[in-house]
C-alpha cells in the first residue's frame, strides 16, 4: 500500500506469515508491512473484521500482531529485525457455555 | 534504589528541551520515551533525516527540519535516555511503573514532567475500520520514519493544518493525491483572530505557502465536504461524500483522515491530575499553574499535553518546566528561575498566540464529533453511537456508566480513540455541556503489560 | 412529589434487583441513583454467583446464599424476557482451588464445619482431585493440588446484569441525584436526591457505602466499612476456561479477570503496584499460560462489610418505616433479592429467621 522514496540501504528481511518481506532498519514491524501489498494485521476480536495499523503512534492498538511467538505486540512501535517472525492475528475463538457440567465433574 | 531528580515521560519537543534545561541546570535526568529514537511524533526520525536519510528533507520541508537543533541540545547534555520505554503507571507519589525489554519496574522521582504530546483526533466515520483508512498523521508517520508514501491513489479528509501539510509533502514527493477534501473551515470565525495570528509570526505565511502549494499541484479540492463515507469489501475502495449538494464517489486504495491534534491527557487522567474541558480546542487539558505545575505536588505536564500549542511553543514550555524544576529542587531561586525563563515565557506566549485562529479556522465538524447512530465509534469494541446512544436513554449518566454497559473504552486502547467522541455524543443526548458530563476514569496500566511481566515486577 | 410506595436509595445491583423486585409485584417505586461518578462496587465487582465457603458461623446466611444460587435461574429467564439482555449467568458449578495440602485441607475442614452447621439441610460441595480436575480444567500449574466443587456455583456478567436491571426498571430508576437527606413526615419519609424531595410510607436503604450517611441521619450508626479489592483484567483470549474459579474467571467476552484483594484503606479505591503484582504472580500460578496474556486494566472497588462480613437486613431503630439492606453479595444475592426480599418488603415483615441478619448481633458480649 505505501512503496519507498528511495530503496533502502542495508535491508533486512523479516517473516511474515511466512513470507519473506525486505524492510529498512528502524522501521517499525507495521511500516514493514504496510510496504506489501496487504495491509491486514489482524482480525478484530469483536466481530472478526479484517484490521490494518491506523494512527501508527501506538495510540489505536489496531496493528497488533504476533511478533517472534508473542502475540498482541504493537508493530507500530516494535523495530524490524533480521529473521523476526511476524504473523497476522485471527480472531481469539469465542467462548461458549459448558454444555453439560455435572457429567463433566462426574467423570 | 534512589530517585532521580527529574523523570520525564515522552521524547517530543516539550520532553527534551526540558531534559536539557534540567540537566545544564544540574539536575539528575531520564527521559522515558516508547519510541527509539528521540523527536516525539513531529520531529520523528530526525535524527536519521538529519543524517543517512537527508534526501527525505526535501520532502519533509523546513518546519521539520526545525527539531534537529533541539534533539542537538538533548544529546549535548547530561540527561539520561530510555527509548523503547513504556511507561505504564504514574503514581502520585511520583513512582513510576516502566517496561524495557519485557522487564518491568518502578522507578522514583523527585519530579515526573508528563510531556506526551498531542493525539489526533478522532474521525469517526462509516467504514472507517477498513483497512486502508488511516489518520492522516501515520501516513506521515511513516514518512518521517521510513521515507514511505502511499503507492496508490490516495484521498485526503478533514481539516486543520496538518492535513495540507502532509498533503504538501505529498505533492513533493509526487504522489497520486485523488482529492482533497475539505470538511469545513470556519473563515469568518476565524477573522477575529487573524491579527493575533500575525502578531505569532510565520503561521499565516506558512499555512498559505502549503495550501498555495497544493492548489498549484492541479490537486483536485472539494470544500464543504459532507457525508463522508469509507466504503469497501474488507479493503477500502472508494471515498463517498457530498460537496455542493453533489454526491461523488472517487475510487483510492488509501484515506488519510484527519481534524486536528488534542492534548494526548492519558496517563496525567489515570494518576489522575485534575483536567478541565477546554471549549476552543474541544479536548481535555491538565489544569496546571504559570509553571505547568498540576494539582498534584512534583507532578508538572509541558508541550501539546497541556493543551495543543505546537511544536515551537512546546519547545519554550519545555525549557520553562525545566526551570521550574531546578527551582523546586532548590538549584535556583525563584528570582532566578523567573530571570533565566523570561525568555522562554515571552516566546511561548508569543506562539500561543496563533491557537486562537487555528482553533477557530479549522473546527471540527458536528457529524464528526457527534456521529449518526450507525457509525461505529469504539473500535476496539466495535459499539456505534446508536448504541451510546441507547445506553444514554435507559439512564446512562455519563461515560463511566456507558461504558460499563456498551464496553465503550475497555479495549486495549482504553478510548484513546472514542473518548472524546463518547463524552461528545453523551453530552448531546443529554443537552449538557461536555464539561459537564465528564470523560472515561482513566485506569492503569495505561499500556497493556503481559500478567507475567507484572508478576516480575521490581 | 411522587405517589410511590417505595423509596429505594442506591441503583446499584442491591438497590436495583431491590426495586425490580417490588415493581414486578406492582409496587409503585423509585429507585434513587447518583450520577456517573459513584463508589459502585457494582461496577468493580468480579461476577460470581457464589455459594461455596459462605455462612460458616451464620446458618441463615448459608441458607440465603444457596436460596440465592437456587432462584437465579428463574431470575435470570424472567429477566431476559424482560428486557432482552442476556446477562450470561451461566451455572456449572465453581471450584475454589488449593494451593498446597496445608491449603486443602484448611478448605475441607471448612467445609466439613459448614456441613456439620447445615446439618440435615447438608452442603454440596466436594473435593476433586488433581488428576480429575486436569479433565475438568485444563492448565493448571503446579501448586494447584486440588478444587473445591460446588455445583450452586455460577457467574455473570455484573455490567449487563445492572443495565438489565435498569431497563427492567424504566422511568422508576432515576439517576443524577445522590440522596442527601432523609426525614420522618407525615404518612412515611421524604428523602432529597438531586434536587427532589421524594416521599414515600416505605424507604428501603440499599445505597452500599452510601447507607452509612442515611442512618446517621436517622441516629443509627450503621456498623459496616470499606474494604478495597483490586482486579486486573486482561484483553480478549481464546476461549480456554468453562468454570469461574474462586479468583479467576473468564468473560463472556474472552477476557479474564483476576483478583482479588482485601485491603483496609478507608475509602480509597485506587490501585497499587504491589497489589497488581501479586494478582498477577496469583494468576501465574493457578494457570502459567497466563503470562503471555495481557493487562488491559485494573482498578480497586470497595467491599461494603459488616464486622462478620454477613449481610444486614433490619429496619432502623425508631423507624419502623426504613428498612436497610447492606451486602457486599449484590451479584450472588442479586436473585433472592429480587424474587424473595422483595416479597417480604412488598408485606413489609421479615420472616422469622431474618432476625439474624440484624445488627444486633454485634450488641452481645462475647462469653468469657
Amino acid at each position: 500500500m505505501f512503496r519507498r522514496l528511495h530503496e533502502p540501504a542495508n535491508a533486512v528481511t523479516i517473516q511474515i506469515d511466512g513470507s519473506p518481506v525486505r524492510a529498512a532498519p528502524g522501521d517499525s514491524v507495521a511500516a514493514a508491512l504496510l510496504a506489501t501489498g496487504n495491509p491486514v494485521c489482524r482480525q478484530s476480536p469483536a466481530s472478526g473484521a479484517d484490521r490494518a495499523p491506523f494512527c501508527m503512534i501506538g495510540a489505536c492498538f489496531e496493528c497488533l500482531m504476533e511478533i517472534d511467538g508473542v502475540p498482541n505486540r504493537q508493530a507500530c512501535l516494535v523495530p524490524v529485525r533480521e529473521g523476526m517472525q511476524v504473523r497476522r492475528q485471527a480472531r481469539p475463538t469465542p467462548v461458549g457455555a459448558v454444555a453439560s457440567p455435572a457429567d463433566k465433574v462426574a467423570s | 534504589m534512589s530517585a532521580i531528580d527529574l523523570a520525564i515521560v515522552g521524547a517530543g519537543p516539550a520532553g527534551l528541551a526540558a531534559a536539557a534545561t534540567a540537566a545544564e541546570l544540574g539536575l539528575s535526568v531520564t527521559v522515558f520515551d516508547e519510541n527509539t529514537a528521540p523527536g516525539g511524533q513531529i520531529y520523528r526520525g530526525i535524527e536519521a533525516v538529519a543524517g543517512p536519510r537527508a534526501r527525505d528533507l526535501a520532502v519533509l520541508g523546513p518546519a521539520y527540519a526545525a527539531g534537529k537543533a533541539v534533539v542537538e541540545r538533548f544529546r549535548a547534555s547530561k540527561a539520561g535516555y530510555s527509548p523503547a520505554t513504556t511507561v505504564w503507571l504514574v503514581q502520585k507519589d511520583r513512582r513510576l511503573g516502566i517496561l524495557r525489554d519485557g522487564k518491568a519496574s518502578m522507578v522514583e522521582a523527585r519530579r515526573v514532567l508528563i510531556a506526551t504530546g498531542a493525539l489526533e483526533r478522532p474521525v469517526p466515520i462509516p467504514g472507517w475500520t477498513l483497512p486502508g483508512v488511516m489518520l492522516a498523521g501515520a501516513a506521515q508517520s511513516l514518512l518521517k520514519a521510513s521515507g514511505m508514501v502511499p503507492a496508490g491513489p490516495v484521498v485526503l479528509a478533514g481539516n486543520g493544518p496538518l492535513l495540507w501539510q502532509l498533503a504538501a509533502q505529498f505533492v513533493a514527493a509526487g504522489v497520486n493525491i485523488a482529492a482533497l477534501l475539505e470538511t469545513g473551515s470556519a473563515y469568518k470565525a476565524a477573522l477575529p483572530h487573524l491579527p493575533a495570528v500575525v502578531l505569532a509570526g510565520g503561521y499565516l505565511a506558512k499555512g498559505l505557502g502549503l495550501i498555495a502549494s497544493v492548489r498549484k499541484a492541479g490537486v483536485p479540492i472539494r470544500r464543504s465536504v459532507e457525508g463522508l463515507r469509507a466504503v469497501g469489501k474488507g479493503r477500502l475502495q472508494a471515498v463517498e461524500f457530498t460537496a455542493g449538494g453533489r454526491a461523488e464517489r472517487i475510487p483510492a486504495e488509501l484515506l488519510c483522515l484527519h481534524q486536528g491534534v488534542v492534548a494526548n491527557a492519558q496517563l496525567g487522567m489515570a494518576i489522575p491530575l485534575k483536567h478541565e474541558w477546554v471549549e476552543a480546542q474541544r479536548c481535555w487539558r491538565p489544569v496546571l499553574d504559570a509553571w505547568g505545575n498540576s494539582d498534584v505536588e512534583g507532578i508538572a505536564v509541558a508541550g501539546d499535553g497541556a493543551g495543543i500549542g505546537g511544536a515551537d511553543a512546546a519547545v519554550h514550555a519545555g525549557r520553562i518546566a525545566g526551570f521550574e524544576a531546578a527551582r523546586a529542587l532548590g538549584r535556583i531561586d525563584a528570582a532566578a528561575r523567573d530571570a533565566r525563563a523570561a525568555g522562554d515565557v515571552a516566546a511561548w506566549r508569543r506562539h500561543l498566540r496563533a491557537r486562537p485562529f487555528l482553533d477557530a479556522l479549522y473546527p471540527p465538524a458536528r457529524a464528526l464529533r457527534v456521529p449518526a447512530d450507525d457509525v461505529m465509534v469504539c473500535r476496539c469494541e466495535e459499539v456505534t453511537a446508536g448504541q451510546v446512544r441507547e445506553a444514554v436513554r435507559q439512564g446512562g449518566t455519563g461515560p463511566n456508566q456507558v461504558k460499563s454497559f456498551t464496553r465503550t473504552g475497555m479495549g486495549p486502547c482504553q478510548g484513546r480513540m472514542c473518548g472524546l467522541t463518547i463524552s461528545e455524543i453523551i453530552a448531546d443526548a443529554l443537552g449538557k455541556p461536555v464539561a459537564a458530563v465528564g470523560t472515561y476514569r482513566i485506569r492503569p496500566p495505561i499500556k497493556p503489560l503481559t500478567v507475567g511481566e507484572l508478576a516480575a515486577l521490581e | 412529589m411522587s405517589d410511590a410506595e417505595y423509596i429505594v436509595v442506591g441503583g446499584g445491583l442491591v438497590g436495583s434487583a431491590i426495586g425490580y423486585g417490588l415493581l414486578r409485584r406492582g409496587r409503585r417505586v423509585v429507585v434513587l441513583d447518583e450520577g456517573d461518578v459513584a463508589l459502585r462496587a457494582s461496577r468493580g465487582n468480579f461476577g460470581l454467583v457464589w455459594v461455596q465457603g459462605k455462612g460458616l458461623g451464620m446458618p441463615a446466611y448459608a441458607d440465603w446464599a444457596r436460596l440465592s444460587a437456587d432462584v437465579w435461574p428463574e431470575f435470570y429467564t424472567e429477566l431476559t424476557q424482560r428486557t432482552g439482555i442476556d446477562v450470561n449467568y451461566r451455572k456449572p458449578g465453581g471450584f475454589q482451588l488449593c494451593m498446597g495440602e496445608a491449603d486443602l485441607a484448611e478448605r475441607v475442614k471448612s467445609i466439613d464445619q459448614l456441613r456439620a452447621q447445615q446439618g440435615a439441610k447438608g452442603y454440596d460441595c466436594e473435593v476433586v482431585d488433581r488428576r480429575r480436575l486436569d479433565n475438568i480444567v485444563p492448565g493448571l500449574g503446579p501448586d494447584i493440588v486440588a478444587g473445591m466443587y460446588c455445583p450452586h456455583d455460577g457467574h455473570v456478567s455484573p455490567l449487563r446484569l445492572l443495565k438489565a436491571l435498569h431497563k427492567a426498571l424504566g422511568n422508576a430508576y432515576r439517576p443524577n441525584g445522590a440522596a442527601t437527606a432523609i426525614r420522618a413526615v407525615a404518612g412515611g419519609y421524604s428523602v432529597d436526591a438531586g434536587g427532589i424531595t421524594h416521599a414515600a410510607p416505605r424507604v428501603v436503604l440499599a445505597a452500599g457505602l452510601g447507607n452509612l450517611p442515611m442512618c446517621a441521619m436517622l441516629g443509627f450508626k450503621l456498623p459496616v466499612r470499606p474494604q478495597r479489592g483490586q482486579i486486573l483484567v486482561t484483553e480478549r483470549l481464546p476461549a480456554f476456561l468453562d468454570y469461574p474459579l474462586s479468583g479467576v474467571r473468564q468473560t463472556e467476552e474472552g477476557s479474564v479477570m483476576m483478583g482479588s484483594s482485601r485491603e483496609e484503606v478507608g475509602y480509597d479505591n485506587g490501585t497499587t503496584p504491589e497489589t497488581m503484582r501479586s494478582i498477577a504472580a496469583n494468576g501465574i500460578r493457578v494457570f502459567p499460560k497466563l503470562q503471555h496474556a495481557r493487562v488491559v486494566r485494573a482498578w480497586g472497588a470497595l467491599r461494603i462489610l459488616a464486622p462478620d462480613e454477613f449481610p444486614i437486613y433490619q429496619t432502623v431503630p425508631g423507624h419502623d418505616g426504613v428498612m436497610v439492606a447492606t451486602c457486599h453479595s449484590g451479584v450472588s444475592l442479586a436473585g433472592a433479592h429480587a424474587l424473595r426480599f422483595a416479597g417480604h418488603l412488598a408485606d413489609w415483615r421479615l420472616p422469622e429467621h431474618f432476625s439474624a441478619f440484624h445488627s444486633r448481633r454485634f450488641d452481645v458480649p462475647k462469653t468469657a
